[in-house]
């Protein structure tokens, strides 16, 4: 997670994207930098403040709606947001 | 079984006091534990608008809609969903694109977080080329699906003994192809679908390959007992008047399987009295 550092997480989380202090996730398939500590909510919100008919999954996982605040984001991580569209 | 699928007390001829509009209206679908009056259940797919899509779904009479799940994409504009809402339609999700089970199950479960429902159509697709159904990866999904607790209406090519396997395994439905999707080739192999459908205890649909009013009105005559389209409604040269067509074939269809159509005979049966015609001997 947070390679070459302390251990320790900045808190509060602040957005720097200076190498080595943003972490690296990919939404949608395209590679994000997000502060340490970011959620699956802020994630989310990098696409879309409407959250009507939207799903999260976190590397393969669904995250459901209740615990897009409490679940926090890893180096790497895979985050698919999805809607229903035309189809079928 | 067929006997017992085809009993509609709706179309008994025999009660008088029973209209057309009346038996019409008792034929219900049950899927899934829910009733419908509707047998046409449509696609969104390959609409050219909202707005067509939005006449064609109304013109269809349709009660439910399959939509796909994808990336959500923030510079799309309006949306499928609220049209869907809007129309009272019940809201399909599928797996379409997925090509493993485990694709397949994680689609399902994020439509049910999306959308609010544990119902799924079922579809895991081999290659790009024909998307014809995989039936390992399908039958693996459909198990899964079940056992956490989704109403499974599965995709699957024609095939009898597959068909039975996934009834076993608990799915609502069957989804047995009339052709490749998109092709509007019909129904490839009419013998396969009334097989399945002779040994369903559950609804069978017949999904994909319709192409023109006809074919949907023979899915119902070999007995299915619903069918799923959506190309041959929306990239038909005008969407609206072909859904009414199919909404009218499907219901056709429907009454003349109840009916019961005459055996196929080599030779001629006469209609008319064959004695006392003009010039006949006495």
């Amino acid at each position: 997670m947070n390679e070459g550092g302390t251990g320790l997480l900045p808190w509060p989380p602040v957005r720097d994207t200076r190498p080595g202090n943003a972490m690296k996730v990919t939404i949608n398939g395209a590679p994000h930098d997000l502060p340490p500590g970011s959620t699956v909510a802020q994630a989310v919100q990098e696409l879309t403040s409407a959250v009507a008919g939207v799903a999260v999954a976190l590397n393969d996982e669904v995250v459901r709606r209740g615990a897009w605040q409490s679940t926090t984001l890893g180096e790497n991580d895979r985050v698919e947001v999805l809607t229903a569209v035309q189809g079928g | 079984m067929a006997e017992e699928r085809d009993a509609n007390p709706a179309y008994d001829t025999q009660d008088p006091a029973m209209t057309e509009d009346r038996r019409l209206m008792q034929d219900t679908l049950i899927l899934g534990g829910e009733k419908f009056g509707s047998r046409l259940i449509m696609g969104t797919g390959g609409a050219p608008s909202l707005e067509v899509l939005d006449q064609a779904l109304a013109a269809s009479g349709t009660e439910i809609t399959t939509v796909a799940m994808r990336r959500l994409d923030p510079a799309a504009g309006g949306s499928v969903l609220d049209l869907l809402r809007r129309r009272g339609v019940k809201v399909l999700p599928n797996t379409a694109g997925c090509f493993t089970a485990g694709e397949a199950v994680l689609t399902a479960r994020l439509a049910r977080e999306a959308l609010g429902t544990d119902w799924v159509k079922l579809e895991v697709i081999s290659d790009e080329r024909t998307l014809l159904p995989d039936p390992i990866e399908t039958f693996d999904a459909a198990e899964r699906l079940v056992a956490d607790g989704f109403v499974v209406l599965p995709y699957i090519g024609d095939d009898p003994a597959l068909a039975r396997r996934l009834e076993q395994a608990g799915c609502a439905a069957v989804m047995p192809l009339g052709a490749p999707i998109g092709s509007g080739l019909g129904i490839r192999n009419p013998h396969n679908i009334e097989l399945i459908v002779e040994a369903a205890t559950v609804p069978v649909i017949l999904d994909a390959g319709i192409g023109t009013a006809s074919d949907a009105a023979l899915a119902m005559e070999l007995g299915c007992d619903a069918v799923l389209l959506a190309s041959a409604v929306t990239r038909a040269r005008k969407p609206g008047l072909m859904a009414m067509a199919m909404r009218e074939a499907v219901t056709a269809g429907r009454m003349a399987r109840l009916a019961g159509r005459i055996p196929r005979r080599r030779y001629a049966e006469a209609s008319s009295p064959m004695i006392e015609h003009v010039g006949g001997e006495r």
